[in-house]
């Protein structure tokens, strides 16, 4: 299950909102080991389109650099898909690089109601888990 | 003197769970080898066809190889060898 606050639920889904129709992409890291995801990440599609995204590779290296530095890993990988649904796709699957992260998927296919779903992608093996939006930080 | 290599966490498996390991090489390509003979499998996940694969990215001194001869690109001792997984994907 990933519980997330409802604040960066929020950040998520505006950050999904603002970068319409392209993909937008992001991080939210939390503490090693803790399963807490604190630290709202939003970072640039390299891909800017609207079938795929990629971090930037330098970005990606200083964010792993900064993340290490503070002891903390990605607990969620965000990334809207913005004319299909909130389910990983096969791209998504073949990439995906971090059995320990819940991938978190938005659609913005429906700008009114955007669907935020999250997943354990592993061996490329997807299952889809409950998400518990709380108010306040995650403890 | 050797090269010091950061490893990702998907391919620590392979490391015995090692963030980081000592290899030898003047290139990459070398290096990559080097890292083969320690941890039989790894090569593969780093290089394919005898390219580096699309979405493995690999720094020396953070700087992308793709920028500085990609496999062949020329690492000295002391050099600080960094591999991470793109995060990429899409509908």
């Amino acid at each position: 299950m990933l519980t997330i606050a409802q604040t960066i639920v929020d950040a998520i889904v505006a950050h999904a909102r603002l970068d319409h129709p392209d993909e937008a992409c992001g991080v939210v890291a939390g503490p090693a080991g803790s399963d807490r995801p604190q630290r709202f990440i939003p970072m640039v599609n390299a891909a800017r389109s609207p079938t795929f995204y990629e971090f930037d590779s330098k970005d990606l290296l200083k964010l792993y650099r900064e993340m290490d530095s503070l002891d903390e890993e990605p607990v969620v990988i965000y990334h809207s898909h913005t004319a299909t649904q909130a389910y990983p796709s096969r791209t998504d699957i073949s990439y995906a690089s971090e059995p320990n992260a819940h991938y978190v998927l938005v659609s913005t296919a429906d700008e009114v109601d955007v669907e935020f779903r999250s997943f354990r992608i592993v061996d490329g093996e997807v299952t889809e888990e409950p998400v518990e939006i709380v108010t306040g930080e995650v403890e | 003197m050797a090269i010091e290599v950061s490893i990702p966490t998907i391919l620590r498996t392979y490391t015995d769970g090692a963030k980081s390991v000592e290899a030898t090489g003047a290139t990459l390509g070398a290096v990559i080898n080097d890292l083969e003979a320690q941890f039989p499998g790894i090569a593969d996940r780093l290089v394919d066809a005898g390219s580096l694969r699309r979405f493995v990215n690999i720094y020396i001194n953070d700087e992308d190889v793709r920028f500085l001869g990609g496999i062949d690109a020329e690492v000295a001792d002391g050099d600080n060898v960094t591999v991470l997984p793109a995060v990429a994907g899409g509908a």
